[in-house]
């Protein structure tokens, strides 16, 4: 059998300075097959086709790379083209203003007599979206397209380049039902062809539709690898070994004290901000009680983080319908300045681009979600500033020698603590955190979790968003799950298992 | 922190945080010692100070407001342009419909209002690009000056040079110099003892009290500096003094860095330059932020060609003309990003200083005003090249970074590992 198989990664070790992303990853790929890789967020999978495709270049990791028999040491994505691997990512890299005949051949321009030649682009151009089954005029802008038609446009770049290899990173994430449908066809028909496919997916529904292979990865190694029969996959033979990783005591002991419902969401209905019709919120209901803290577990993308940030004033899509209400009164909250006053607080997910301005004080941003309360007349008492800042600083132990020094100059740990600083100084009834310790390191992790046990003591509602489900069994008092914009299942934190929460995170029918 | 040793220490501690600004005004005095050598003395002197001061108010004052809107990201290119529609609408109203001139200058600010509404319209309601709206505002109020003016000059009211040029009054004992500059040289020097004193305690804590001798040798400084300014602005002819445009620009300099360091308006301006996104969801209202700022800078821009008409007596068609880059340079010497988040008013003072003392002192030597506009363009180059450079170098060093890294081994990767999942 080990003659037809098209790639080889043997033993693939990759270090970012500190961290392990691979280790010794090994993972065969039969030459035709549809080969499906799984794994949480996080768990080394696009790592893993960085390698492959060159963008972590040879030398850069450990390990050896057989493609057609032969090892191969790519320099760059260009080297892994001309060998006929292609990789579609997850954000697609076409180019909205170009029209679908310059995206195809963008850097790869058929030419005559020094200059682009045009017209053989374009025959060549509806060849290649014939083969993907749509008939569209090739000279239509990107942007006019939909998201469906956008990905087979890609897959029509990837065949004008003689793939052989077909790399695909979540190609469903952003489709509906029936143009990921439409996807998984084409992909069946290309394997018809003889072109090989590598899909990352988080939709067990999909895998088992059309693998013909597994490979699943979890925390930087091979876990399992094996051949299955498409149409008989075991789901959760897949699901037991994308979280397998046992529990240890990484989470304080906490007791809750919980108290009347403090946050209640009715029928929460949003829009996409940009693709009308398409909704990010179902009308979706939920409450959270005075000292309790709810997770919310879901993969990324399916809704978690548009739900958290249109709740607080309309900061995300188009409000379309639904209540809010805090403390048993009705909140109208349509702006941020408004949601905050009325008792809200939301820790965005993305520290860097969200969270701070890089290029403020420790003591400027920590007060900066609540400048009324320094105010001194029209004017900010910076003595009372630094005093805030003081006393949080020694709150959440921020190692820092001074709050006036630049936040940049913290590590991402305490970076975040003067995040959550921000957003406890206004002091509100609920805190909706998001993703509050995604990249900082193990020992902040835990004081941070002491902090949001913290607070839920103070009484708060504390709502906690993570794709992390250790972290959100480890902390937690209740569980929702959502997935495409739907809360698809509810429980007790000590009746949850990390298998259920993942399939509910990866079924679109709601449980009764 | 600062337990550094040597007179490079001392310095440190002497010259406070603030070390670009010192080293700024470091620049401004050599370039004069320069200029007095190259000029065998006519640098140094009242009357050229005096002339420096009121002879560039204009730009001070229009890079005061320009510093706000590009500490937001921003740009405006038309300040020029309605700096001369502003002083051309007030001569007009003033020489041919015979409004009083008070009444005349208060037209014209709130022209400059409303030109600033409806800039700051553009910007934050329709989300056009200063740089775009203001290209446009700047044709639009030129060819609106020209238009209005059929290109023909028109005196501008005798009671506006005393804004644009005049002295303070004289009064009081014979004390050798001008007594109302004398006055606020006293009230310069009693704020800044002051300022200096109060910042000192404040950092004092129950702990550690830094020490007091930097803060002195600091004060002693820079009250030398101020005293020798006040009998140098005091002791022109008779009836000269500090220059009562000076004396705007000083108002509204203290009026501006309050604003900008001490207000939540000032806050939101550069949390939404530094990071638009994050200041959003902090709260800030951005396109409030945006119209004020715009706002704002028209109405200075009127105070500026107010100002401007006042001293040369007439205003022009071709007032104004590339005023906005005369600005724009102060801010970016000044060590404004032109990104957006950074910046300070004082520092842009400090910047436009040295453009004026550069001009005027070029100008003395008798180099040609094309050859001046050259020289001031390589300078302004240098001068933000040195800063990028600094910055460059401020990076940590390799060992600092060696160390950090051991404090906190897993931050780094993790971030990148998180990327491959980011939606």
């Amino acid at each position: 059998m080990e003659q037809d198989s098209i790639l080889q990664m043997q033993h693939i070790t990759k270090t970012f300075p500190g961290v392990r992303a691979l280790d010794d990853v090994t993972m065969t790929v039969k030459r035709g097959d549809i080969h499906a890789i799984c794994g949480e967020n996080g768990a080394g999978k696009s790592t893993l086709m960085k390698v492959l495709s060159g963008v972590h270049p040879f030398g850069s990791y450990e390990g050896r790379i057989l493609y057609q028999g032969e090892e191969v040491t790519f320099a760059n994505i260009r080297a892994s083209e001309e060998a006929g691997i292609v990789i579609i990512h997850q954000e697609l890299a076409l180019i909205p203003e170009l029209s679908i005949t310059e995206n195809i051949f963008l850097g790869n321009e058929p030419m005559k007599g020094g200059l682009i030649d045009w017209h053989t682009a374009r025959k060549r151009a509806i060849e290649l979206l014939a083969r993907v089954g749509i008939d569209i005029d090739p000279s239509i802008q990107i942007k006019n397209l939909g998201v469906g038609q956008q990905q087979l446009v890609e897959i029509s770049k990837a065949l004008s380049k003689d793939v052989k290899l077909l790399i695909l990173d979540e190609p469903t994430s952003a489709l509906n039902e029936s143009d990921s449908e439409n996807l998984l066809e084409i992909l069946r028909g290309l394997q018809a062809r003889g072109i090989t496919c590598i899909m990352i997916s988080h939709k067990l529904a999909e895998i088992a539709k059309i693998a013909d292979a597994i490979t699943v990865i979890r925390d930087g190694k091979t876990v399992e690898s094996y051949p299955v029969v498409a149409g008989q996959v075991d789901e959760d033979r897949i699901i037991r070994a994308m979280v397998g990783r046992s529990l240890d005591q990484r989470y304080p002991e906490h007791t809750s004290n919980i108290g009347e419902v403090v946050l209640e969401v009715h029928d929460w209905r949003v829009e996409h901000p940009a693709i009308p019709g398409r909704l990010v919120c179902k009308d979706e209901s939920f409450y959270v009680r005075a000292g309790e803290i709810v997770g919310f577990a879901g993969l990324m993308g399916a809704g978690r983080t548009e739900l958290a940030r249109s709740l607080f004033g309309h900061s995300y899509g188009i409000f379309q319908s639904g209540r809010l209400s805090i403390g048993g009164k009705d909140v109208k909250a349509q702006n941020v300045e408004a949601a905050i006053q009325a008792g809200l607080s939301y820790l965005p997910e993305d520290r860097k681009v969200l969270g701070l301005n890089l290029l403020d004080t420790v003591k400027r941003t920590i007060v900066s979600a609540n400048e009324k309360a320094i105010l001194r007349g029209p004017l900010l008492d910076s003595a009372k500033e630094v005093q805030v800042a003081e006393q949080y600083r020694k709150l959440l132990n921020i190692k820092t020698p001074d709050v006036g020094v630049g936040v940049n100059t913290l590590s991402g740990g305490n970076q975040q603590k003067v995040v959550l600083a921000k957003w406890m100084y206004p002091d509100p009834q609920v805190l909706l955190l998001d993703e509050p310790t995604r990249g900082i390191d193990v020992g902040a992790k835990y004081e941070i979790y002491k902090l949001i046990q913290q607070l839920a003591d103070e009484g708060k509602a504390v709502v906690v968003i993570s794709s992390e489900l250790p972290e959100l069994l480890g902390i937690t008092d209740r569980i929702y799950t959502i997935c495409e914009g739907r809360i698809t299942g509810e429980m007790a934190t000590k009746d949850a298992d990390q298998e259920t929460l993942m399939r509910l995170m990866t079924t679109t029918e709601a449980m009764a | 922190m600062s337990k550094e040793n040597g007179i490079k220490g001392g310095l440190k501690q002497v010259l406070g945080g603030d070390l670009r600004q010192f080293v700024m005004v470091g620049a401004v005095i050599v370039a004069l010692i320069i200029f007095q050598i190259l000029n065998n003395g006519r640098m140094i002197t009242s009357s050229n100070f005096q002339n420096i001061i009121s002879g560039n108010a204009y730009v001070f004052t229009l890079s005061i407001g320009m510093v706000m809107v590009i500490i937001l990201g921003q740009i405006d290119l038309s300040v020029g342009s309605v700096a001369g529609f502003v002083g051309m609408t007030v001569a007009i109203t003033a020489s041919e419909y015979g409004w009083p001139w008070w009444v005349a200058t208060l037209g014209g600010l709130g022209i400059g209002a409303l030109i600033g509404a409806w800039q700051g319209f553009w910007l934050s309601k329709m989300g056009i690009p200063g740089f775009i709206s203001t290209l446009a505002g700047m044709m639009i109020f030129r060819g609106g000056v020209i238009w209005m003016s059929h290109s023909i000059s028109r005196p501008a009211p005798e009671e506006l040079s005393w804004f644009g040029a005049g002295s303070l009054p004289e009064w009081g004992p014979n004390t050798g110099l001008n007594n109302s500059t004398l006055l606020l040289g006293v009230i310069a020097i009693a704020a800044v003892v002051f300022m200096q004193l109060r910042k000192w305690k404040r950092l004092a804590t129950a702990e550690s009290k830094p020490p007091l001798w930097p803060v002195i040798v600091r004060l002693v400084v820079i009250v030398g500096v101020i005293g020798y300014l006040t009998y140098l602005f005091g002791s022109g002819n008779i009836g000269t003094s500090f220059p009562v445009p000076g004396l705007i620009v000083g108002f509204l300099v203290v009026i501006y860095h309050i604003i900008t360091q001490h207000t939540r308006f000032g806050r939101h301006i550069y949390a939404v330059g530094g990071n638009k996104a994050a200041a959003a969801l902090t709260g800030v209202n951005v396109s409030r932020t945006y119209f004020l700022a715009m706002f704002n800078m028209s109405i200075l821009a009127a105070v500026a060609g107010i100002m401007f008409i006042g001293r040369s007596t007439a205003a022009g068609p071709s007032d104004g003309n590339s005023w906005e880059l005369d600005a724009i340079a102060a801010v970016f010497i000044g060590g404004a990003a032109v990104s957006g988040g950074i910046g300070t008013v004082v520092a842009t003072i400090v910047g436009g200083l040295f453009m004026a003392v550069l001009n005027n002192g070029l100008m003395l030597y008798g180099v040609s005003a094309d050859q001046t506009q050259v020289i001031k363009g390589l300078v302004l180059l240098a001068a933000v090249a040195v800063d990028v450079l600094n910055k460059q170098q401020g990076r940590p060093s390799i060992f600092s970074r060696l160390s950090r890294k051991k404090a906190a081994p897993a931050e780094i990767p993790q971030e990148q590992i998180a990327t491959e999942s980011a939606a």
